[in-house]
């Protein structure tokens, strides 16, 4: 019952069941623990990854519906992007756990917008739950990576290694 | 001139310390050992030349160990700055690292047992952390001196470079480490004059786990992997106290993956090779509860009790009574003078912590290990050593970082870690479980911020100022599960209300608490009391202000003189002067104002506020603060954001209710949360101090509900009477 899924640039054959969500087998099978588990039903945002280029929750998303689709996760941004610069001169992160989802939606925006209204920011942002109320930084940041690059483009990079 | 209190004499959270260390150390003094000893029978204790919270690599890298965990609040930072400083390190090649449990090193000094909460972890560790740093420059001054056979006096330390200008040698930490390492720590090494201070109150004391946090890398209890490691989840009862009458396991252990399924006695456990599987498991089975013992109240039903209650009707609940907390003058005296009622209602509040609770627990014979976000790891090893049959010091602990807690993951009854030591157990043979609790298990847990309301009458002089002051509070303690039996009022459920310097403003005060009991887990939840008694004593402030016909901040003013508050003037003047007070607020938006202390902290916030489809709109927050001395303005900053945030958050939306004990709220998408576009901008004014530094983790939190309740009465003449602000 394997399939493939396209994860940061590399198909990667998985085992999970299909109607597995797309976050369980990135996390535990895959063993990309940067996208995270907060509420299950797409209401936080802690899980976003980009299909196509477009920020989805992978909480919610069965592995079934990904066959061709290019999954692009927190880990293929390799940590110098110019939004995670951003993230960290202003020193964003508190408890850090939603942050991975944030940089991804945040991504997502910059490559649409690369230079967003506060309107923009509402829209593309209140997806993203962060409770220790880091929303200023954030969006300080989002503003000054949008100044830094024209675009924030992931950078491909090799996924972690596939578990047996 | 009034005398300006330390920190540490007018810390709400003293007694929560003691209580807590207390608790603890109870069994361990009845023995004739010293609690720490007693508590770290068991551990491992291997620490290098430099202590216990200093390492020096061969490289020279110095790296702080923090008995504090991180879970938001950046006293990551802020410990690692108070070493630097001290033993003048390189700060932009220091490197923090997590303590194990042990809590005879690594105690909280206001607690007695290793914990972070009470926003402690900076102003306990101030002078601890000082001794070190000094300790180990010593050594290395020392080492310099008789190498290059000078004075000592004459050796200077700068970015881990030892010098002695007259000979023109100098050498780096690495260099000198060797004999550095063989020299004795001086017993009271010499602490620098604050005044020549290089690194603590600059900008340059900034995180140290931004990158980590920004590329995925960070590690937290959800993303740990081990060598067969099974991941559980549990079939919870849907009310406290019921208990499982009966199970059927047979689909569940049909799903692929599952492994095993045991009952434990909070419910049922499906353990299985991966999350998924474990979640599936959990749905296919079918449990039967016992629900003799179950608690069924609603949360109507229970604040309607409590207003009754507090209007002296109805009758109190067995072995209840009201519990006196601050008492003065002759109450009974009829006082002349305008007679001002009022009542608030406060619902249950749940942490909704982003990373909802979970922990990895490993059992052998006689032996465990916890992995995860542990925020008081001598309770979880004396919970987890009560379960497993050993020496609580022997119970091994790694601290990662948590997605945040709260006050959610310090309880006495360590709840969730538990839960995992039991499945843990029952697996055997150390082999790593992980317990994953989903959000729904995370909010219908309980361990809420209590339900609580407050009744006042307050007689007002011919000025309008208060001249006696009658005060009724209902909740539950937050002391119920301790250890040892608690007397007497919980004074965490009341700081704030007490000690305020309005009431000591008052000739006549007559407060008083009742603490029914109910089978609702309550806890504290950041700033604790504050969450409700700063939202009565400052809107009630406002009410009396407009009352009068007098300003608020004039009004406040006269008050705090009268009662020599004088850091309550401080830090209202500032904010005041800060959000322009003496002109008029920008166009559109109303403004209120809230002072507060917590935690030995003072906060004063200006919110700039409108009504948008019939919903307050925050604006801007102008904040100041005094916190004793600055060590990170960047994160003081940082922690007054987000604790508005978070208080801002519960203002508008939070609420939790039960129906026939059942928990109603089950995700973000019932239990609504602050969202960007919701968010404030905050300004943060830090008022200066020489005094030793107190917490800013919760202090900001409680201040804003109040500052925002104030703006709309401003705004349109309306109190607040309860939160949240959105009904229903």
């Amino acid at each position: 019952m394997a399939m493939t899924l396209d994860v940061n640039g590399k198909p990667l054959a998985v085992k999970a069941a299909p109607d597995t969500p797309l976050l369980w087998v990135l996390r535990d099978e895959l063993g990309l623990t940067g996208s995270k588990f907060g509420c299950g039903v797409a209401q936080c945002g802690a899980c976003t990854v980009l299909a196509d280029g477009q920020p989805i929750r992978a909480c919610v998303m069965p592995i079934e519906g990904l066959a061709g689709v290019k999954i692009t996760t927190i880990e293929s941004l390799g940590g110098n992007s110019p939004l995670q610069q951003a993230w960290v001169k202003h020193d964003v992160p508190q408890c850090g756990y939603c942050q991975s989802g944030q940089i991804m939606s945040a991504t997502a925006l910059l490559a649409a917008k690369p230079n967003p209204t506060d309107a923009d920011i509402d829209a593309a942002m209140d997806g993203n739950i962060c409770r220790c109320g880091t929303y200023q930084r954030i969006r300080a940041a989002i503003k000054d990576a949008a100044g830094m690059a024209p675009a924030a483009t992931p950078v491909a990079a090799p996924a972690a290694p596939a578990k047996s | 001139m009034n005398k300006i209190l330390s920190p540490r004499e007018t810390q709400g959270a003293t007694r929560r310390d003691l209580v807590v260390g207390a608790t603890l150390v109870g069994g361990a003094l009845l023995v004739g050992c010293s609690p720490g000893d007693l508590l770290s029978v068991g551990a491992k204790e291997d620490f290098g030349a430099f202590g216990p919270f200093i390492k020096i690599g061969a490289d020279g890298a110095v790296t702080v160990i923090s008995k504090h965990i991180e879970f938001g609040q950046g006293n990551h930072a802020g410990l690692a700055a108070i070493v630097a400083e001290e033993l003048d390190a390189d700060w932009t090649k220091v490197k923090v690292e997590q303590a194990p449990a042990i809590a005879k090193v690594y105690a909280n000094t206001g607690m007695g047992v290793q914990g972070t909460g009470g926003s402690s972890a900076i102003s306990n560790s101030w002078t601890q952390l000082r001794q070190a740093g000094a300790g180990a420059k010593a050594m290395f001054v020392e080492a310099a001196a008789n190498k290059w056979n000078a004075p000592a006096g004459e050796i200077t330390v700068k970015d881990s470079v030892v010098s002695h200008a007259k000979s023109g040698k100098s050498a780096t930490f690495a260099e000198l480490l060797p004999e550095a390492g063989k020299i004795a720590p001086p017993k009271a090494p010499v602490l620098k004059d604050p005044k020549t201070f290089t690194l603590i109150g600059t900008d340059r004391v900034r995180r140290k786990d931004s990158q980590a946090k920004s590329d995925g890398t960070a590690r937290f209890t959800q993303d740990v992997q081990l060598p067969d490691m099974l991941v559980a989840m549990v079939a919870h009862a849907p009310r406290y106290g019921a208990k499982v009458a009966s199970f059927d396991a047979t689909e569940a252990k049909k799903v692929a993956g599952v492994v095993e399924v045991y009952q434990i006695p909070t419910g049922v456990a499906v353990v299985a090779q991966n999350t998924w599987a474990a979640r599936k498991g959990r749905e296919a089975l079918k449990v039967s509860w016992d629900e003799s013992g179950a608690e069924k109240a609603s949360s109507d039903t229970l604040a309607a009790n409590y207003r009754q209650w507090a209007a002296g009707k109805g009758t109190l609940p067995e072995k209840t009574e009201w519990q006196a907390f601050e008492t003065k003058g002759d109450a009974a005296k009829k006082v002349q003078g305008t007679i001002f009622e009022t009542t608030y209602d406060f619902p249950f509040l749940a942490h909704a912590a982003m990373e909802p609770m979970n922990c990895v627990a490993q059992v052998g014979t006689g032996k465990a290990k916890l992995t995860f976000g542990s925020q008081i790891p001598t309770v979880d090893q004396l919970n987890t050593a009560k379960i497993v049959g050993m020496l609580p010091g022997a119970v091994e602990i790694e601290t990662l970082f948590a997605g945040g807690s709260f006050g959610r993951r310090a309880n006495f009854q360590s709840d969730y870690v538990a839960e995992c030591v039991e499945i843990a157990k029952k697996v055997g043979k150390m082999r790593p479980v992980k317990l994953v609790w989903t959000r729904e298990d995370d909010m219908a847990a309980g361990y809420f911020r209590p339900l609580t309301h407050h009744a006042l009458k307050i007689t007002l002089d011919k000025d309008g100022y208060p001249v006696s002051w009658r005060h009724r509070v209902v909740t539950q303690t937050l002391m119920k599960g301790s250890p040892i039996p608690t007397k007497g009022v919980d004074e965490t459920t009341v700081e704030g209300t007490k000690g305020s310097p309005y009431l000591k403003a008052t000739p006549v005060v007559d407060a008083q608490v009742l603490m029914p009991d109910v089978n609702i887990p309550v806890l504290w939840w950041r700033s604790v009391g504050a969450t409700h008694t700063a939202f009565v004593m400052e809107h009630t402030i406002d009410q009396l202000a407009r009352k009068a016909g007098k300003d608020p901040v004039a009004y406040r003013r006269t008050l705090y003189e009268k009662a020599g508050a004088t850091r309550h003037l401080a830090v209202l003047n500032l904010a005041a002067e800060k959000a322009g007070w003496d002109k008029p607020a920008p166009a559109g938006w109303s403004r209120g104002i809230a002072v507060h202390e917590s935690f030995g902290t003072l906060v004063a916030q200006v919110a700039e506020v409108k009504l948008v489809d019939g919903q307050p709109k925050v604006g801007r927050v102008i904040t100041a603060v005094e916190c004793g001395t600055p060590i990170s303005p960047d994160q003081i900053a940082a922690q007054m954001e987000g604790g508005i945030c978070y208080g801002l958050s519960a203002a508008l939306y939070g609420k939790i209710s039960l129906k026939d004990g059942v928990v109603e709220q089950t995700n973000f998408d019932t239990y609504r949360v602050l969202r960007n576009s919701e968010a404030p901008t905050v300004e943060t004014h830090i008022f200066p101090s020489g005094n030793a530094p107190s917490g800013t983790g919760e202090p900001g939190t409680p201040v804003i509900a109040p500052a925002v309740a104030n703006a709309l009465l401003a705004l349109n003449g309306q109190a607040t009477g309860s939160l949240p602000f959105m009904k229903a």
